[in-house]
């Protein structure tokens, strides 16, 4: 077997007779949104090409926006209806499917433009085990029994906040895709997430590890295209209850958070360079899962 | 003078809808002449004129204006509140600057704590002062005034009197830090426990304030003022600026402040939202309501109608969380309507400053007429509307209790935020209807739900999308206990360890 025959990357044309012969085509990879739980083309029916030149992949639009918060919106309230342990063993279940893709997650990091492939896909599903770890945990240190001075029983616990906007960071791209999105439906939200521009394969690629962890579709739903015409969408969307911002200036975040008004949503914004996604007492901090739940207060009268 | 058997009255539906035809109800009449109970206000020592309280003083306002307070149960003034412009809200936040930088910061926290323990005690000697200024000034009945607003301002300050030392233990693991100077807005429906809210965790967690009371309400923040003074708080720990809107937009907009709490109006919190956008100030918002109040067929009934009726006639409905939408199980909806009419016309609409009364005045003119349009909205879509027939006063801005039945989902009154005594009924059959109709709204403040059913009260309880939810009860508070809500009706958490999340820089 000649070895540019394997080769997805390789470019090369059979120019002879000799390669003609027995010249094997790679199938390359048509790159889709995924969207409750299918991977589907952007209707917009528009490509954007990778930095490498090599690939196509979906331009999304507000569209593809709307569709994947209806497929939020339709799958968060079952993902928040299982149990924690269970949400906890479906995280476990992810790290174990990425492991298991590791050498494809390594090399699409390559062609990513990522500066230590090997050590970010580690580092990424050591991410999800931690918060597997965190599904049934962090209730009991952020609830609180509420001592109140009358004949009632009080208590608080924390709820998911619902569908959750994502626009994860540009780098490191599977590190801070996986690191967003994991405090996020740890507590039983949904996300609707924005991958990153400069490596969108990346993203995508990581859905199809979503797709087969037992995930429900729809809980976690991955776009891909130009952050400059999207965040306004996510920004002004009224069916995503809170946004994760990930490196937005604020000059940029200003008109999103003026547009995030219009529901109240709870805009955390935050920045974080490529080192500090692998800071572990900072990015498993229950803060950081804290950001995106809602506190319940329960009352109830004590006695005959 | 008993309680007399009479005929119905057929001209009124939703009274006579919960009876047969030709059935006879109670009728109270004359059953109960109260003598008048009036508190004496002759033990309130109020000033003709109030200036601002500034790094410790008593200042003039730069604009050299002043505007008028009213009691609302008399339409007459009170004293003259000085209206704080820019300088001043630029001298009261530099003097809060100072206060965190040079003194306040540097406090060992217990001695923190220790102030603010005084300001506890110092409510509750002035206590009966206070709720009757809090009556005069708000239009509340004196017995909530004095059994629940100053009690719970003082409890509210005794109790993060206490977190000042231990907030290291608050969030184990966790890092947290003061934000410097906090900015507060309040309402005018519970003007000194809205102050007690702001100001005692703010103080708490090392932080210092400027606080802007409604201006409709500004006495008891003044008197506030007076015990943070005998209390000996360090200068320019507190400041209080009064005046209306524009002061209020200078405060939250000027950027030497770190922080920003507000409570009132969903529209006012957006706007504030839509100010600060991009500046990274951090903000906590306790917005509107339309709470659910949901009573099951199971549920014990004369209970529920005292639940439902503190529910809504608290504080004349001026309540964020009020349970001013009734979902009642259709089987229940004949009898439930004709108790609570019953017990609606035992309420007695009043002088707020008279232990009998339950239903005080309406805050501000503005605000009965804000109610009489929604109410005659309602009346144009439909509803049917049933108000008692008590003897109101003849000056003041009252409104009688009120209830609409037959109220569609999407009408005005079942939609808004009336912040009135008016109540809508509407009607479901299966739990899963009242769900879905208590949380069709853009509010989620609050919830109230009415069963004998454990299982069930917990399953409502956590598919409710409220930040409260009272089961078989309505309306409690504490300072140990988050309040907050979600969706549009704000985010953060006021009450308990959660809610000194609102003054702290935890790491994140």
């Amino acid at each position: 077997m000649n070895e540019r025959r394997q080769a997805g990357s390789d470019r090369r044309r059979p120019a002879t007779s000799e390669e003609a012969d027995g010249w094997r085509v790679a199938v390359k990879k048509t790159w889709k949104l995924y969207i409750g739980g299918a991977f589907v083309r952007s209707e917009s029916g528009h490509s954007l090409v990778t930095a490498d030149g090599d690939d196509n992949y979906p331009h999304g639009t507000r569209k593809d926006l709307r569709d994947a918060v209806k497929a939020a919106i339709g799958a968060q309230p079952g993902w928040a209806g299982r149990t924690a342990y269970n949400r906890g063993q479906i995280l476990y279940r992810l790290a174990e499917v990425l492991e298991a893709r590791r050498s494809e997650l390594v090399h699409g990091l390559v062609r990513g433009g990522s500066a230590d492939a090997e050590t970010e896909v580690s580092a990424s599903i050591d991410r999800v085990v931690s918060y597997a770890g965190w599904s049934d945990k962090y209730q009991s240190l952020l609830a609180t029994s509420n001592p109140v001075a009358g004949p009632h029983f009080g208590f608080s616990v924390p709820e998911p906040v619902g569908v959750v906007g994502i626009v994860a960071p540009e780098r490191p791209s599977l590190l801070g895709l996986v690191g967003s999105i994991c405090p996020v439906i740890v507590s039983g939200n949904a996300a609707v997430v924005l991958g990153s521009e400069a490596d969108p394969r990346t993203a995508l690629g990581f859905c199809e590890a979503l797709a087969t962890s037992d995930l429900p579709g729809g809980v976690v739903n991955v776009l891909t295209g130009r952050r400059s015409e999207l965040l306004s969408h996510f920004a002004s969307h009224m069916g995503l209850r809170a946004l994760d911002l990930w490196n937005v200036d604020d000059e940029t975040a200003k008109p999103l958070e003026v547009a995030a008004t219009e529901n109240v949503k709870r805009v955390t914004r935050r920045a974080l360079d490529e080192r500090g996604w692998y800071d572990t007492d900072r990015t498993t901090s229950p803060s950081w899962i804290h950001s995106f739940v809602e506190t319940k207060t329960i009352w109830h009268p004590m006695g005959a | 003078m008993t309680i007399k058997l009479i005929d119905g009255e057929p001209e009124n539906p939703t009274v006579e809808q919960g009876r047969r035809k030709g059935e006879r109800r109670l009728h109270f009449g004359d059953a109960w002449q109260y003598s008048p109970a009036p508190e004496s206000p002759s033990k309130v020592r109020l000033e003709p004129r109030y200036e601002l309280f500034i790094d410790g003083q008593r200042r003039e306002p730069s604009t050299g204006r002043y505007f008028q307070t009213i009691n609302p149960a008399t339409e007459q003034p009170i004293a003259e509140v000085a209206e704080a412009g820019e300088q001043d809200v630029d001298a009261a936040v530099a003097a809060a600057r100072r206060a965190y930088e040079n003194v306040w910061s540097k406090l060992e926290p217990l001695e923190r704590g220790k102030y603010i323990f005084r300001i506890a005690r110092l409510l509750q000697e002035r206590a009966r002062e206070l709720a009757i200024v809090e009556s005069m000034d708000g239009g509340k009945p004196i017995r909530e005034s004095r059994d629940f607003d100053v009690p719970m301002a003082a409890a509210h300050f005794f109790y993060c009197a206490g977190w000042a030392d231990k907030l290291k233990y608050a969030f184990p693991g966790r890092e947290v830090s003061p934000l410097g100077v906090a900015a507060q807005v309040i309402p005018w429906n519970f003007p000194l426990l809205m102050a007690a809210w702001k100001i005692a965790p703010a103080l708490a967690c090392g932080n210092t304030v400027v606080l802007k009371p409604a201006e409709t309400t500004p006495l008891t923040a003044m008197l506030l003022s007076d015990i943070i003074r005998e209390a000996e708080l360090p200068d320019g720990v507190v400041n209080i600026v009064t005046g209306a809107g524009p002061t209020g937009a200078a405060l939250v907009s000027h950027p030497g402040v770190d922080k920003v709490a507000f409570t009132g109006s969903t529209a006012v919190g957006k706007a504030i939202q839509r100010q600060l956008a991009g500046t990274r100030t951090r903000m906590t918002m306790e917005l509107g309501g339309k709470a659910a109040n949901i009573v099951f067929a199971d549920a014990a009934l004369d209970q529920a109608v005292e639940g439902i009726i503190n529910g809504i006639f608290f504080n004349q409905g001026h309540v964020c969380c009020a349970g001013s939408r009734l979902l009642v199980e259709e089987s229940l909806h004949d009898l439930l309507m004709r108790k609570l009419c019953d017990r609606m016309s035992t309420l007695i609409v009043g002088d707020p400053l008279d232990k009998n009364t339950d239903i005080g005045a309406i805050n501000s003119k503005q605000q009965l007429e804000k109610i009489r349009e929604l109410v005659e909205s309602g009346e144009q879509d439909g509803a049917v509307r049933f108000s008692t027939e008590c003897a109101m006063p003849d000056r003041g801005w009252f409104f009688p209790p009120t209830v609409f039945t037959n109220v569609a989902q999407s009408s005005r009154i079942a939609r808004e935020e009336i912040f009135g005594p008016v109540l809508s009924v509407l009607t479901f059959r299966t739990d899963a209807e009242a769900i879905e109709r208590a949380n069709n709204t853009c509010y989620g403040l609050s919830a109230g739900v009415w069963t004998d059913k454990g299982s069930r009260l917990f399953e409502m309880a956590s598919k409710l999308e409220a930040g409260v939810v009272w089961g078989n009860t309505y309306n409690k508070f504490d300072p140990s206990s988050p309040f907050g809500g979600y969706k549009e009706s704000g985010f953060g958490r006021e009450g308990g360890r959660q809610g000194l999340l609102a003054y702290l820089e935890v790491d994140r």
